[in-house]
């Protein structure tokens, strides 16, 4: 009997082992970002299209060129609280490396190895490109620093062990693009802004209990957490707007009706009224492959 | 004498009367017909929005004088008086029918400044309207963006 439980206390330990290092934090290669020349002036744009200001931004700002945090999000695991990721070597991230950044980025892992929570949409933006994120740290380090410490998040437990969000990477965070076959250039290039750097999926989709987002239902709107109302279905018939409608929309935040962006969106359109012509039509032409499919 | 003193405490009492009543005597269809008249203005702002927004988009001919007219409205609406029907006690927690939020009336509320910015991108658009398409659909963006600006923190987002 001594004997049957020791030998299961050695596979519990073994499967809880190779558990921790399935599920460990990954970094990027140390050459993922080698060869390639940033350019801050991309970088801004790039900058709008992430979508970085909204969230990092202090709590009821319009300057999208400071970034102390502080605006907190409130879910049904916790509130948290964007950091300050301004270029402060203190409070900021002004002393990180360009690969830590990029590894923040586009695998949700910190430069001492911890999994970031996925209030931080890492989970989209790793669909992305390192060449516009190396665009973006260039853009980034151009910004004024900004003395504001970061807030601890008010996680409680079990939530708050980063150790279990290997397992939620696992699951729930997926590389791979939501809407795939044949697409014309610009419907790619319009996957990339909707699916990577525009997170759209992040507030537009449903979650399930686990806060992961249910795909099958991709951009069909979703409860706002920590408030009433919805966020929008961005798919058409529910969507009815010519692809002239939605570039309309992403650039004034007015609706076919006239009526204007509310809530959150706003702070959206700010970013997306910066981005070229050519982008917004090609958001509008994959939104409508979306509603097609 | 006492006729004086009664007389004195009679006008105290109507003018203390007086003041409550403006304070809290604001009846259901007073609050209701201000809920109405708000939204009818937004109505005007939407309406005269598509004109612009139409040319913009180009799915009406440029045209100055129905632009500017268009933007003059516009103009006019962001500067008329509205006090008179944006009472206390018509938000969203108080009433049904409106998607106002308490915020508005809040202490330190900056919906005044949210106003103002308002009337600024309208006035930006008179001039817009006035000169060539170009300029209006430059200006439509500021325009659109100075509604969000009020619609961002003061109105709930739809069910």
């Amino acid at each position: 009997m001594k004997r049957i439980i020791l030998i299961l206390f050695i596979i519990g330990c073994v499967v809880a082992a190779i558990g921790l290092v399935i599920t460990r934090p990954q970094r990027l290669q140390a050459d993922a970002l080698s060869g390639l020349t940033p350019d801050a002036d991309r970088g801004r744009l790039v900058y709008a299209a992430m979508g970085c200001a909204s969230c990092h931004m202090a709590p009821g700002s319009d300057d999208p060129t400071r970034l102390p945090g502080g605006k907190s999000f409130v879910t049904d695991f916790g509130t948290f609280y964007a950091p300050n990721i301004s270029t402060d070597p203190e409070h900021g991230i002004g002393d990180w490396t360009d690969e830590q950044i990029a590894t923040a980025v586009l695998r949700g892992t910190s430069p001492d190895n911890q999994h970031y929570f996925p209030v931080f949409p890492y989970g989209s933006y790793m669909r992305g490109d390192p060449s516009d994120v190396a665009d973006l740290i260039a853009y980034l380090r151009l910004l004024e620093p900004d003395q504001t410490p970061s807030r601890d998040h008010d996680v409680g437990f079990p939530f708050n062990i980063r150790a279990s969000l290997g397992g939620w990477k696992l699951l729930f965070a997926n590389p791979d693009w939501i809407v795939t076959g044949d697409l014309t250039e610009e419907q790619e290039r319009g996957r990339l802004l909707v699916e990577a750097m525009g997170h759209c999926g992040e507030c537009h989709t449903p979650r399930n209990i686990l806060g992961g987002m249910n795909t099958n239902d991709w951009l069909a709107g979703a409860a706002i957490p920590g408030q009433k109302g919805r966020t929008p279905d961005l798919r058409a018939p529910s969507l009815d707007w010519s692809a002239a409608d939605i570039v309309a929309y992403l650039k004034t935040g007015l609706t076919p009706e006239y009526d204007s962006a509310g809530g959150e969106m706003v702070d959206v359109i700010a970013n997306t009224s910066q981005l070229p012509d050519s982008d917004l039509s090609a958001i509008a032409a994959y939104l409508l492959v979306v509603g097609a499919n | 004498m006492r006729k004086i003193l009664i007389a004195g405490l009679a006008i105290t009492g109507t003018a203390i009367g007086a003041i409550a009543y403006a304070d809290n005597h604001i009846s259901d269809a007073q609050k209701a017909a201000a809920v109405k008249a708000r939204q009818a203005h937004m109505t005007l702002y939407a309406f005269n929005l598509g004109t612009l927004g139409g040319m913009a988009k180009e799915e009406i001919p440029y045209d100055a004088a129905a632009a500017t007219a268009a933007a003059d409205t516009i103009a006019t609406l962001a500067q008329l008086p509205q006090s008179g029907y944006w009472l206390p006690g018509t938000d969203n927690g108080s009433m049904e029918n409106t998607r106002a939020l308490p915020a508005i009336w809040a202490d330190g509320s900056d919906v005044g400044t949210k106003a103002g910015d308002l009337v600024t991108a309208a006035t930006a658009m008179q001039t817009a309207a006035a000169t060539d398409l170009d300029s209006l659909k430059a200006a439509m963006g500021p325009l659109g963006a100075s509604c969000g600006g009020c619609h961002k923190g003061f109105r709930q987002p739809d069910e």
